[in-house]
């Protein structure tokens, strides 16, 4: 069995333990928190405010989740390729964060490796513009 | 330049943040913005450019914040399709002017593609665009809330472009083949760059960096023929479309 390793977001978790089975990415609910933010509740997997009921057929005997049933459950992109599976937000979810008008916050490093985080920036007006090399 | 519009306005509870889309990171971005002779570009690219001789005369390196975005994140956050493009955020962190041009006018249909030559029709207009849209970003620096350049929440919603279900499928390829980038995995990230172009065309972020995506051309920039026959090919496509700064929209 050839390790998976979950991108999730932002955060990047190499799986040793997790299973490919067919469709389904199956995780321990102690390391679909580690790669997700996901955590097992008794009211359901739970990330900051949100909780979303877990489905039976998410789970298995041994108490493990199937984090591509649970991505197909939120709408979420899967892109996968040899070993290494990438998850993105829903469509709705990026289209009501952005049309609730608060700007989405980042944190991304400057050229010295320094993070900043658009939230840091409260109380002033800020100009956010973008550019590329190419 | 920018640089010299910071100057101007940072002392006046004004922060600028720019965003670089490079997969490449810092690598790509640093001979670029601290380039030793920023004062010998030449005049040819300010009037590309559409700095005004003023402007022009005060660039100097960035001392605002020059973020690093290898996995185009603020693209997606943002729906930004190319650069330059801007987005104002007022003290509590809330948009009021949507992801636009940044003062920026399409040049590349009357620019000579060899020189960069512009006749003086076009760099007369592409001047007054980036003189707009900069008188536009100090007033609302001075006045706030009360500038006419700030608009009411509706007519921020009325000009924003949210993303379509293709959208977040390209950026997930892009947040998949930025990770294989970086594991020296080339031809898989190139290859999910292309199907990023592919789910989002209007994305010339994509495109371009698709085209770049190679650690012998890091920090180069795609002026060459390859660019231009991108661009005709996507003619139909919006590449700088004005900021449009009357209040009531068009």
């Amino acid at each position: 069995m050839n390790a998976t390793t979950v991108i999730y977001d932002e955060r990047v978790t190499p799986l040793p333990r997790a299973e490919r089975r067919g469709a389904s990415l199956w995780l321990s609910a102690a390391d679909m928190q580690t790669a997700t933010g996901w955590k097992l509740e008794p009211q359901g997997l739970c990330r900051g405010d949100a909780c979303v009921r877990v489905d039976k057929a998410w789970c298995d005997a041994e108490g493990r989740i199937d984090l591509m049933a649970f991505a197909r459950h939120m709408d979420q992109p899967v892109t996968d390729d040899d070993g290494v599976v990438a998850f993105g937000e829903s469509v709705n979810v990026r289209r009501d964060a952005l049309f609730s008008l608060e700007g989405p916050d980042f944190s991304l490093p400057d050229l010295d490796g320094v993070m900043h985080s658009l939230s840091g920036y409260r109380g002033k007006k800020v100009f956010l513009h973008s550019w590329g090399s190419y | 330049m920018w640089q010299a519009v910071y100057v101007e306005l940072k002392d006046q509870g004004f922060e600028m943040v720019a965003v670089a889309f490079d997969t490449a990171g810092t690598a790509a971005v640093e001979a670029r913005i601290r380039c030793a002779d920023l004062q010998d570009r030449p005049p040819v690219l300010a009037r590309l450019m559409g700095w005004s001789d003023d402007l022009w005369a005060r660039q100097a390196p960035p001392t605002y914040p020059c973020l690093i975005d290898e996995g185009h994140v603020v693209a997606e956050l943002y729906n930004m399709r190319n650069v330059p493009q801007a987005v104002w955020l007022d003290e509590q962190g809330r948009i009021v002017r949507p992801v636009e041009s940044a003062g920026t006018y399409d040049m590349v249909p009357h620019m000579n593609r060899e020189t960069f030559e512009v006749p003086d029709a076009a760099a007369a207009h592409g001047l007054e665009v980036r003189n707009n849209y900069v008188d536009a970003l100090r007033d609302w620096v001075k006045n706030g809330a009360a500038s006419r350049y700030a608009l009411p929440p509706e007519e921020v919603r009325r000009r924003m472009q949210g993303p379509k279900a293709d959208d977040v499928i390209a950026a997930n390829h892009v947040r998949l083949g930025r990770y294989l980038y970086s594991r020296g995995r080339l031809e898989r990230a190139k290859h999910h760059f292309n199907e990023a172009v592919r789910l989002c065309p209007e994305s010339w972020n994509y495109r371009r960096q698709s085209m770049m995506l190679d650690p012998e051309r890091v920090g180069e920039l795609n002026g060459g023929p390859d660019f231009f026959a991108a661009f005709d090919a996507h003619r139909h496509l919006p590449y700088y479309p004005e900021a449009d700064l009357d209040k009531t929209g068009g």
